[in-house]
């Protein structure tokens, strides 16, 4: 398949365009493969991408129920960045970071990865510190942070209430310039169309309804269209993971499915350049490419698979943006929509061989699944290849919470709530 | 969403405090069993579909309610108190 | 006279003449008028440039489906951009401006863009733009340079950043019946639930109700449709139980048959009279909804489609009709469907004149022939316009013999002069709120379009948004669905006569006519319909990904137009039925919202303000307040040219040296009552409380049930059975709903109850070596030496005749007293405590202050008690009780918890005499150039003025066992390094004879 590029655009452009092939094949299913991935989003299509193109691994099958990249990869707000505070975390979404930095090239698709910058806003002396502390851990860590002040911030971000009348005043902000915004869908067809370009067969419509057993052995999966056998299981169904683990006989795991709303409003001309966040409660804020400002708050906080939410939490997040920019009250919502989140009981994921044999397991992204794509990708293929973690997942354990070994960034303990 | 609280009648969920799966068993206090506190502290059973969880009526009456909600749908099959009635053993 | 008005008719105020500009240009209209109407009055109709290929566009619909007129309306100073000019009411003063366009809508340097033509075609940007690999633009850097002028030239409108000056509201509202709609199938429902005894709200989101009968020209019972519609609208609104509401969209359905709605109360208006609010928030709760939203029209799809003089068939009839327009001269009609033959009559009736129908199917009915003859024309049937002539306005079509079964074009292209286009493809229901409510829309073969879900529980459907187009189906459905939604059964009663007889309005399945040249589906995003076919070929062929890879539908107008002709080009290209091709589910809001607006009464008013009842002396004595969650604490008591740092170390000094005096009303109270409340505590604390004296009180913490550190504070033993609990200001709220779980959830037997009174006490911490002196000076009924009032001791008496309860302990390691009285005695207790310590020059002293005296003590507080550290990591194992189990005792133990190398708390002192910094990280070497390996951070610090250093706590891996070592600061945010001596956490009176003193 051709590549892409402003030379293959000239080229069919003269052309009417009508040689343009698919970007990746409709196959139908093959009785057996060496591995199988279930969940054609993000993560499962980075994963196939990476098990063949980092580990040779090539007769793969990724299964998706309805269409690719129709999951939380196509429903997020597009923030990339590895701003955390504890190491683990830290050296995990660096890793991704890094992988996004190149990711365009990698995959020959461009995924508009934009080091925008990422800010977060501090209200108060004790949520500077944190702040503080949290970037002073980045720049230990290897990343990259800066504090800035509140003047500095006026100058980078016109709009803000940076007011001393603001209900929660802005004493300084912490800004990752690596940080930024990504093309979400962009993200899913590019590493579709990398891993079909190395042979995966990437299957749409295409629900499992069980697992094959052999034994206590997992040996594939039963599936709307057929029986699919592979030596290999590897789940990255975010949201749905209670559902496919039940098919799986378990019936209990430190997961809840909640539903997180996001929202665009209308195009406008360049309104914000990097992503905001509020501190005096939990907003983010980014404009895309096309001029819509994108944000999203907390959860609705009660356990769900719909993917819609409710009215008191679209008034909460209104609420908080136009405290922030006082000028946004004028400009209109254009959309909203809800996404099923996988939350962890301490916010961090889960990348693992298990919990059965022969099954490989990738969840508990919280809200944080999008930026680490690629280095969930890239793990997790490592996982399932190797039989053992990579260094950037080895803390995401399954044994981590009987253990006490919690990765709990938030500090609000076993719960779902604000991780 | 409205949840129908048997002291307040129905009201806006914007009153309401999730409080979570309301099917796990805390262990004995003084049991060390791992599993078992781990199963309790840390595992769900997130069902796709009909749900027995706990909601707080923070902005009402504060009673933890027992609810039974579908999670594919929000609707809202059933709602008791969560703590029996003084002297009758059983929930309202 | 403006130049296309029709001297007579029209629903306008003509006595009235409102004036508006546009572009800086000054036109004339009537009350009555949109700004698209007034525009197209005055003969404008260049009125915006799209998005992508910048070209010129002209109105294209009468409603909320419009998307190309979008202007910049400018009002109260702000700039409000993306406004359709058909939603805007004309009215005195109204200015707006044209957008996405440079230097001027005439001449705009975007419309290079069309010159790219194939090459920026749909999904362009992900093929390109990635840059070399290597050298200065090599990453993101080549993409993130186009990106900037690539989002130069997205976006349309321009946001400004001014304050919106406007208020907006809330309003709640319950009612058995929420009709959404006031076309005449809502006002019929709204009338037969309202006579059956039910409450109502209808929601019209229009200025006028009627609908479709304000321009139909149809009578009803032998009057004017229009007149018939007005009349019901004003027998509801004598009604007292239905409220009518214009101006009101309902743009949300919501879980439990909550809907959202925007009211526009004063858009409309030149300035807003005064307490009226800009837009108002309706939160609906209605026992049942009838959907009644009407239905919009669709174009068909043709080369030059976007030529400004090309408009839907109907907005051309409701303009010559409502608002007596003419959209040009010389008009062609081009359709697939009947309904285009009455705008051709609307026409002839304004005055105007119509050139052509174009008609797609091979032959008409009789009714349709007879109202072309009306309109003085003879259709061209089986022929289709395949494409337009002219630049910034129609000049002429072309047309050609056209197959409607193949699709096929044949024989020679015609051209016919025109200045004005009228198209139609049928119409589509206003499924939204039901795609909304969680139903699947199915599709109607005959009228070619998607209907809403089966009706459930929750909601019923009446008129043409159930399909039903005609006038009279209408009437019938509307009042069926009134008495359906109140339970009653259809009526049979007869319903007045509709004239003239309904057309046949299932349309000829034909969407596109495919010729050459740029054919639009999405006006908006100029997605075209090789842009489709571009994104079938390369495999986007779900609808989902149609949408997604090409941005069809994703406009300010979210495909109202755009979506069923998009699929259906989509289906053909597959190969297969458009309802199998899918639609995409809708979601909120059904048209765009202003965001203030769902904010409402929060917009400039985010959060409660919690303020102590001393709040205002505070204030009045020089505190700078500082939020503390949703509180304002004094920081500091600044004097006149001091600094924060130097203001807290004196109040601290002046602590340590007499007596200082700090609010501390904001700590979580709790009342613990009932015959288990000692029970009750030994299970939620770590500690034994079982044993404390009445008259006494304790520390105490708390874990959470995974074994981590919850929260600290005293509690005091009032009576046998009554305990007074306080937590910390952050967590006074997650600890009450932490207790009340455990006791209606895991121990419904204990006989115990919760009181939040954190409001009802108002409360001063007294410290200082003349501490007791002061009190002894105010305190009446009781004596507070040391016999009477031991260490954690608490006795009750008054000060200033107000009763008070008084506790000895201490936060600051001074021999200290916290001091608690009605919130409403607080204020005059805080006076007669600064009158009684003013000769030992009693000095108020806020957080800082606060905080360095706690610091020196080791005291934890919430930066160390962090969600993450359990007992042993601040050393406090020695409030764990091995005697009973608690909440937190099962698992506080486990492997990783009580690793040695976790990180746990020490003292750090600065050995540079710099200051230290919260969140500043500790290592054992480095330097800001290169960085060390972290061992921990700073949590608090502050110049200690008894040690005269700046010392700090700090959680660092090993804890104790790094006692007497050396490390270093390291602060790169701060860009502060430098080496300090790792200590322990209690740096001063480690013994606490101060306090026992």
């Amino acid at each position: 398949m051709a590549e892409y590029s402003a030379l293959s655009l000239l080229k069919n452009a003269l052309s009417g365009n009508r040689d343009w092939k698919p970007a990746w094949r409709k196959p139908a299913p093959k009785p057996s493969y060496d591995v199988i991935i279930v969940g054609g989003g993000g993560h499962g299509l980075a994963t196939a991408y990476y098990l063949a193109a980092e580990h040779g691994i090539t007769n793969v099958a990724v299964i998706e129920k309805s269409w690719l990249g129709s999951g939380n990869i196509g429903r997020n707000t597009t923030i990339v960045r590895s701003n955390y505070l504890l190491p683990d975390s830290i050296r995990f979404y660096d890793f991704s970071v890094k992988l996004w930095e190149n990711l365009s090239h990698e995959l020959n698709y461009n995924v508009m990865f934009s080091q925008r910058g990422v800010l977060n806003l501090a209200h108060n002396p004790g949520q500077a510190d944190a702040y503080i502390r949290r970037g002073n851990a980045m720049r230990h860590g290897g990343g990259d942070a800066l504090w800035l002040t509140r003047e500095e911030i006026a100058r980078k971000v016109p709009g803000l209430d940076l007011s001393g009348s603001a209900r929660f005043p802005v004493v300084g902000g912490l800004l990752q310039q690596r940080a930024g915004t990504a093309r979400h869908d962009a993200v899913a067809w590019g590493y579709a169309r990398g891993a079909d370009r190395r042979g995966v067969d990437l299957i749409e419509n295409c629900e499992v309804t069980g697992f094959l057993r052999d034994g206590d052995r997992i040996v594939g999966v039963e599936t709307s269209r057929g029986e699919i056998r592979a030596r290999k299981v590897g789940l990255a169904v975010a949201g749905s993971t209670g559902r496919v683990l039940k098919l799986a006989g378990i019936d209990s795991f430190p997961i809840e499915s909640h539903v997180l709303q996001a929202f665009v409003s209308e195009a406008l001309k360049p309104f914000v350049d990097c992503v905001v966040t509020f501190g005096g409660g939990h907003l983010y804020m980014s404009q895309s490419d096309k001029g819509g400002l994108v944000f999203g708050g907390s959860l609705d906080y009660y356990n769900s698979y719909a993917q819609r939410g409710n009215l008191p939490t679209v008034e909460d997040v209104m609420s908080e943006i136009c405290a922030m920019f006082p000028s946004v009250a004028r400009l209109r919502l254009l959309r909203s929509w809800g996404g099923v989140m996988d939350m962890s009981m301490d916010g961090s994921p889960i990348i693992t061989k298990g919990p059965l044999p022969g099954i490989y397991l990738n969840c508990g992204w919280c809200y944080g699944g999008f930026k680490a794509t690629p280095a969930s990708g890239f793990s997790f293929a490592h996982t399932i290849a190797r039989d053992e973690p990579h260094a950037i997942n080895a803390p995401y354990t399954l044994s981590r919470f009987e253990r006490g070994a919690v990765i709990d960034e938030t500090g609000h303990g076993p719960t779902p709530k604000l991780h | 969403m409205l949840i129908s609280c048997p002291h307040c009648g129905p009201r806006d969920l914007a009153e309401f405090s999730y409080q979570g799966d309301a099917t796990r068993i805390r262990p004995d206090p003084a049991s060390t069993d791992a599993k078992a506190w781990y199963g309790y502290v840390y595992a769900r059973p997130n069902p796709a579909g009909r749900h027995r969880e706990f909601w707080q009526h923070a902005g009402g009456c504060r009673a933890h309610l027992l609810v039974v909600r579908d999670t594919l749908t929000h609707e809202i099959y059933e709602v008791t108190f969560a703590r029996p009635l003084p002297g009758t053993g059983e929930t309202a | 006279m403006s130049p296309r008005r029709a001297a007579t008719g029209g629903l306008l105020d003509r006595t009235r003449t409102v004036r508006f500009t546009f572009d800086g240009q000054t036109y004339d209209g009537h009350p009555g008028d949109t700004l698209a109407s007034a525009l197209l009055a005055n003969g404008v109709t260049l009125v915006g440039r799209s998005f992508k290929y910048h070209r010129p566009r002209g109105v294209f619909t009468a409603g909320i489906d419009e998307p190309n007129a979008l202007v910049t309306v400018l009002k109260e100073g702000v700039r409000e951009p993306n406004i359709p000019a058909t939603r805007i009411e004309l009215h005195d003063g109204l200015r707006a401006e044209s957008q996405n366009r440079f230097p001027s809508l005439d001449y705009d340097f975007g419309a290079l863009n069309q010159l790219g033509g194939r090459l920026i075609g749909a999904g362009f940007y992900y093929k390109t733009f990635m840059g070399p690999v290597i050298g200065p633009l090599k990453g993101t850097r080549f993409w993130m340079l186009c990106e900037r002028f690539i989002r130069r030239a997205a976006g349309l409108g321009r946001a400004d950043y001014g304050k919106d000056p406007s208020r907006y509201e809330r309003m709640n509202a319950f009612c058995d019946v929420l009709v959404v709609g006031g076309g005449l199938a809502g006002l019929m429902a709204a009338e037969a639930a309202a006579k059956a005894g039910k409450r109502v709200i209808l929601a019209e989101q229009e200025p006028a109700v009627g609908g479709f009968a304000r321009w139909s020209g149809e009578t009803i019972g032998g009057k004017p449709a229009s007149v018939f519609a007005e009349q019901l609208a004003e027998r509801l609104a004598g009604l007292d139980t239905v409220r009518l509401l214009s101006r009101t969209t309902v743009w949300g359905y919501y879980d439990g048959n909550t809907l959202a709605a925007t009211e526009r109360v004063c858009d409309h208006l030149a300035k807003a009279p005064k307490g009226n609010p800009r837009q108002r928030h309706w939160t609906i709760r209605a026992g049942k909804v009838v959907l009644a939203a009407g239905a919009l029209e669709r174009p068909i799809v043709f080369p030059g489609n976007d030529r400004p003089g090309v408009m839907l068939a109907g907005a051309v009839r409701r303009y010559a009709t409502e608002h007596a327009v003419l959209p040009g001269d010389r008009t062609v009609l081009f359709t697939n469907n009947d309904s285009a033959y009455e705008a051709a009559v609307a026409i002839r009736r304004a005055g105007g004149h119509v050139t052509a129908i174009v008609d797609v199917r091979p032959s008409i009915s009789e009714a349709a022939a007879a109202l072309a003859s009306e309109a003085g024309v003879v259709p061209l049937t089986g022929q289709a316009v395949v494409g337009t002539s002219g630049g910034k306005r129609l000049a002429g079509v072309t047309v050609q013999r056209f197959d409607a079964a193949t699709g096929a074009l044949s024989g020679d292209a015609r051209p016919i002069e025109c200045d004005s286009l009228a198209v139609s493809s049928g119409w589509q229901p206003v499924i939204h709120l039901a795609s909304q409510a969680g139903g699947k829309a199915h599709w109607d073969e005959a009228l070619q379009a998607f209907l809403p879900p089966q009706p459930g529980r929750s909601w019923t459907g009446a008129g043409a948004f159930m399909g039903r187009m005609t006038t009279a189906e209408a009437l019938a459905s509307g009042r069926d669905a009134g008495l359906d939604a109140a339970g009653k059964k259809p009526s049979r009663a007869k319903l007045p006569e509709v004239a003239p007889q309904p057309l046949d309005i299932a349309p000829a399945p034909v969407f596109e006519i495919k010729a050459k040249g740029k054919a639009f589906v999405d006006l908006q995003h100029d997605v075209t319909a090789d842009d489709v076919r571009l994104a079938h070929r390369e495999g986007f062929v779900s609808v989902e990904h149609l949408k997604r890879y090409t941005t069809l539908g994703m406009a300010t107008d979210q495909g109202k137009s755009s979506n069923v002709p998009g699929l259906a080009i989509m289906a053909e290209a597959r190969g297969i039925a458009i309802p199998e091709a899918g639609t995409t589910r809708f979601r909120p809001p059904f048209s765009p919202v202003a965001i203030g607006s769902i904010a409402a009464e929060r917009y400039g008013d985010l959060r409660p303000d919690r303020l102590t009842p001393m709040h205002d002396w505070h204030v009045e004595n020089g505190a700078a307040m500082t939020p503390a969650g949703l509180w304002h604490r004094p920081l500091v008591y600044a004097a006149p040219g001091e600094t924060v740092e130097q203001a807290y170390i004196r109040e601290a000094a002046a602590v340590r040296r007499s007596v200082g005096i700090v609010d501390v009303s904001t700590l979580g109270k709790i009342a613990v009552k009932g015959p288990d409340a000692a029970e009750f505590l030994d299970r939620v604390y770590t500690n034994t409380f079982s044993t404390l004296p009445v008259g006494k009180a304790r520390y105490g913490l708390m874990l959470r049930e995974d074994g981590i550190a919850f929260d600290d504070g005293t509690t005091w033993r009032l009576g046998e059975n009554d305990f007074l609990m306080t937590t910390t200001t952050a967590n006074a709220g997650p600890v009450m709903q932490h207790l009340e779980y455990f006791l209606d959830v895991i121990w419904p037997d204990l006989r115990v109850h919760l009181t939040s009174v954190t409001d009802a006490w108002a409360g001063a911490a007294i410290a200082g070596p003349n501490a007791r002196k002061v009190l002894e000076k105010c305190v009446a009924g009781t004596a507070v030496d040391n016999e009477a009032l031991p260490f954690m001791g608490i006795v009750e008496g008054a000060i200033g005749g107000a009763p008070v309860m008084i506790c000895r302990l201490s936060f600051s390691g001074e021999l200290a007293y916290e001091v608690y009285s009605g919130a409403g005695h607080g204020l005059h207790v805080w006076e007669a405590l600064m009158e009684a310590g003013e000769e030992f020059a009693i000095t108020p002293y806020g957080m800082e202050a606060l905080g360095a005296l706690r610091i020196e003590k080791g005291h934890v507080t919430g930066a160390e008690i962090d969600g993450r550290t359990t007992a042993r990591d601040l050393y406090l194992d020695w409030m764990l009780s091995k005697k009973k189990p608690f909440v937190g005792s099962a698992l506080m133990d486990r492997p990783a918890l009580i690793d040695q190398n976790r990180i746990r708390l020490v003292g750090v002192v600065s050995l540079d005499g710099r200051p230290l910094g919260g969140g500043a990280h500790i290592v054992e070497k480095g330097s800001l150039d290169d960085l060390g390996q972290s061992i921990g951070h700073i949590t608090a610090f502050c110049y200690s003025p008894e040690l005269s250093k700046y010392i700090g706590l700090a959680l660092v891996r090993g804890g104790k066992a790094r006692h007497g070592t050396r490390a270093f600061v390291s602060d790169p945010l701060r860009k502060r390094f430098g080496p300090v001596e790792i200590v322990s956490h209690h740096f001063f009176d480690p013994e606490g004879r101060r306090m026992h003193g």
